[in-house]
This record gives structure tokens, sequence and C-alpha cells, in this order.
């Protein structure tokens, strides 16, 4: 039997007095696409944070590639267990400008961008290279959650931790969004974890779900 | 320092000092701004505090052993621990003992320094030096230290999203907090920098005041003026830088989070 990309078990989630969920067990192989479906207010964010290790355990662990986080070392475990929420700031300046930020990071020392990569991602979705000098105030919702997914692809993350990934994006670029994830993921050793409040969209693009607060 | 000594004040002339705050009363009565009690009793605590610190100094000065007047450093330092942190909007269990810690080495190490070093009094803790620097010292660091903690604390709320995206990116702690920190340090630094700016051409400051009024030449007010202006700097930068990162450590995880649950705002 493989180790599986990323093991999750026990996980729970307390908020006040009210438990959210409890004895979640998240398994994922390569290529794997999982669903977190449920009711709004359910818990499904809170679930992917803490797979991204941004909220302290209440319980359980989770291993990447059979380690803790620890083990990678949190900055360098949050890269390649990559979460993207639901509403992604941006930094002050050009949409280039924000994909040049994390390579400052010093966890990424020793890796490059890859331009051409990212202009050949930029072409799937029907943007061109004048996209890169576009000023971040000025990008529609749905151009905000595209560079968004673009940043942190470039980072080469081994699993995608994605809520509501095309909640603002139009019917067609939501389907190129989805060829470019699933294209992505054959690229390699890869799984992703999505939310969405579309079903049709999680029967595209999901092979199994996980259901939260039953 | 040797003055021929400022004009004594009588009993008579200091209740003739009072009638100046009749003015503020008659303006809060005619425009019924409703400041007649707290002004009377802010004036009244004002009078009673300086008559007590004066007969407290007055004991301090006397004496010869270096304990008392050091008690005396370190009650000054808690209050202004105290008052730094009352100003800040939001709370974290500990702040007070972080502020405590900033403000009582930054200010000891300084003053203790220009003592030793710079002014060399005989004996080093000679009271009519100490405490007139300490306080001064004091007081200038519990306002770098106030407006620093409070930046902090308030940036890193508004900032949230912004510094979980940079972890989420791979930043450590450090790099996610990276400019919310140095701007709080900015923020405490203003007050000084700016007052420095001014120093002599608007504000005539009250030690330098002091010592002309007790006859002491100008000149050498101006150099004591400098070498305490240089101290507050220098205490208020340390303090500052201090406090700043034990809250920024505290508001933080070695697991690279931010914990926030941590804060609480004051209501």
């Amino acid at each position: 039997m493989t180790t599986p990309l990323l093991l999750a078990w026990g996980l729970r989630k307390q908020v006040g007095e009210r438990l959210l969920w409890h004895e979640i067990t998240v398994s994922l192989g390569p290529g794997e696409r999982l669903a977190l479906v449920g009711p709004a207010g359910c818990g499904k964010t809170l679930l992917l944070r803490q797979l991204a290790r941004l909220d302290p355990l209440d319980g359980g662990q989770v291993l990447l590639r059979g380690l803790p986080p620890q083990g990678w070392s949190l900055p360098r475990y949050r890269a390649q267990v990559a979460y993207l929420a639901q509403r992604p700031p941006m930094f002050a300046g050009t949409v280039g400008q924000n994909l040049a930020e994390p390579w400052t990071y010093r966890c990424h020392q020793g890796h490059s961008p890859q331009p051409e990569r990212l202009l050949a991602w930029l072409d799937q979705l029907g943007r061109g290279p004048s996209f890169l000098g576009q000023d971040t105030g000025r990008l529609s919702g749905g151009e905000t959650q595209l560079l968004a997914l673009l940043r942190l692809l470039q980072l080469d993350p081994v699993v995608l931790l994605l809520d509501e990934p095309s909640a603002s994006l139009d019917g067609a670029t939501t389907l190129k969004l989805e060829a470019l994830l699933l294209h992505w993921l054959q690229d390699g050793e890869r799984a992703l974890i999505l939310t969405s409040h579309d079903p049709a969209q999680v029967q595209r693009t999901c092979d199994r779900q996980l259901e939260l607060g039953s | 320092m040797s003055g021929t000594g400022a004009l004594p004040i009588s009993d008579g002339s200091l209740a003739l000092s009072a009638l100046l705050i009749g003015s503020n009363l008659a303006i809060s009565s005619l425009l019924r701004l409703g400041l007649g009690r707290p002004l009377l009793l802010a004036s009244a605590r004002m009078v009673v505090q300086l008559l007590l610190v004066g007969g407290v100094l007055e004991w301090l000065f006397r004496q010869q052993d270096p304990l008392p007047i050091l008690g005396l450093g370190l009650v000054m330092a808690c209050i202004a621990a105290v008052s730094a942190v009352q100003r800040t909007r939001h709370r974290f269990a500990g702040i007070y003992w972080h502020s405590l810690v900033s403000v009582l080495a930054a200010s000891s190490l300084v003053t203790g320094l220009a003592l030793v070093g710079i002014i060399r009094p005989q004996p080093w803790f000679a009271p009519q030096y100490l405490i007139p620097l300490l306080g001064m010292v004091l007081g200038n660091t519990l306002n770098g230290i106030s407006l620093g903690l409070d930046r902090l604390m308030e940036s890193l709320v508004s900032q949230r999203d912004q510094v979980e995206l940079r972890l989420c990116l791979g930043a450590s702690r450090w790099e996610a907090c990276r400019e919310p920190v140095a701007d709080a340090i900015r923020v405490g630094m203003v007050p000084t920098i700016n007052s420095m700016l001014v120093m002599g051409l608007v504000s005539l400051p009250g030690m330098m005041t002091g010592q002309i009024l007790e006859g002491g030449a100008p000149a050498a007010a101006v150099r004591y003026q400098i070498v305490i202006l240089f101290m507050i700097a220098a205490a208020t930068a340390l303090g500052l830088v201090a406090v700043v990162l034990l809250a920024y450590l505290r508001l933080t995880s070695r697991d690279h989070q931010l914990r926030l649950e941590r804060l609480r705002q004051v209501p």
C-alpha cells in the first residue's frame, strides 16, 4: 500500500458549545478529487483551514506524505497543501507583482518562477500577457479568483484546498478553470479538495464526496 | 548647576493662581459644556498629587541608601506600564507583563547608562538626578509603547486576511507580519521624532524652563535637554521594539498561525 498524499484522522471542530463535526477522516491519493458538501454554516471552510493548519487542531492529526506538518516546517507544508480562500485578498499593485510576491519568501528559495507555464495557463483561461500589467484594484471578482488560483498553482502545491473556487466566475470561465485544474492534476502526484454550492460542478470535477453536518 | 534659586511662591500666591482655573469654569458654564465638575476634579487631583509628590521627594532626597530610590523608580515604571496598556483598544492575557518588562528594561538601561556614563552624579543614584530623568524617560516611553501596541493589534485585526494569505503562500509568521510590525514601530516613534524636530522652536521643555528659573545658565540647561532627548529617543525605541515583538510572538504561534482569538476588544 502506498502512503496517501494527504492523510487526516480524528479531526473535530467545536465552535462555542456546538460540535460542528468530529471523527473526520480524509485520505487522498494521487489524482483524487474530494468534494466537501453540506448546508451553509456546516463548517466546510473551517475544515479546509484545519487541513491547511491555519487554525489549531482541536484533535486528531494531519500528515502530508506520511509526515506531520512540523516535519516539513509549517511554511513549506502550507506551500504544498495550498488553501485558496473563498474571497482571496490581493496585494496592492499589479497582477505581475502579486504573482512575484511569494517568491520572496524563504521557503521558496532555490525555486524559481516559470513564466512560460504561467503564460500558458493565462492563455487557457482566455487572458493575454497584458493581464500581468493590470492593477489588482481594477480586476473583476472573477479575475481576482483566477489570479488567486494562479498565484498558488505556480508554487507547485501537492494538494489544493479550494473554497468555492468559481463562486464569482461566469459559466464559460468556470469550465475553463475546471479543465485547467483537471489538467494540472494529471501533471504529477497531485490531489484536490473543493467546496462548491453547485452540485453540477461537484459532479464534473470530483470523484468522491464527504458530507459534513449530517 | 549652581543657581540663585527661583523666587518662592507663598501659600497666598498659590491660592491666587487657582483663580486662573476660574476662567475655564466661567467658559464652561456660559457655553454649558458640562466641564465644571471634571475640571474641578482634575484641578484638585493635580494639586493633591503634586503636593504629595513634593513631600515624598523631600523625604527621598535625604536618603543615603539606593533601595528606597530604586523602589520609587520601580513604582513609577509600574504606573507607566499600566497606563500604556490602558489606552489600547484590544487586550490579551499577559499584555500588562509585556508592557512592564519593556518599560522597565528600556528605561532602566537608558537611564542607568546616562547616569553612570554621561552625567555621573555622586553617588550614581543621587535622587535629584535619577528620579526626574527616569520620570521624563518613562513618560515618553509610555506614549510610544501605547501607540505602537495599539497599532499592532489594530492592524493585525484589520489585515488578518492579508496576513493569512501570506501564510497560505508559504510565508513564515515573521514574513507574514513584518509589515504590521514595522508599521507599529514607525507609528510609536512619530511623537518622539516630531518633538525633536520642533524642540526649542515651538516648545521649551519643562526641565529646561525649570533650570532657567532656578537661575541656571541657559546654555547649560540646553545641554541637559539634549542629553534627555537622546535618552527619551533611545528608551522609546527600545521599549517600543520590545513590546511590539512580544505582542507579535503572543498573537502568532510556533506553527506559524495567527492567533487572534487571544485578543479581546475593550468595551
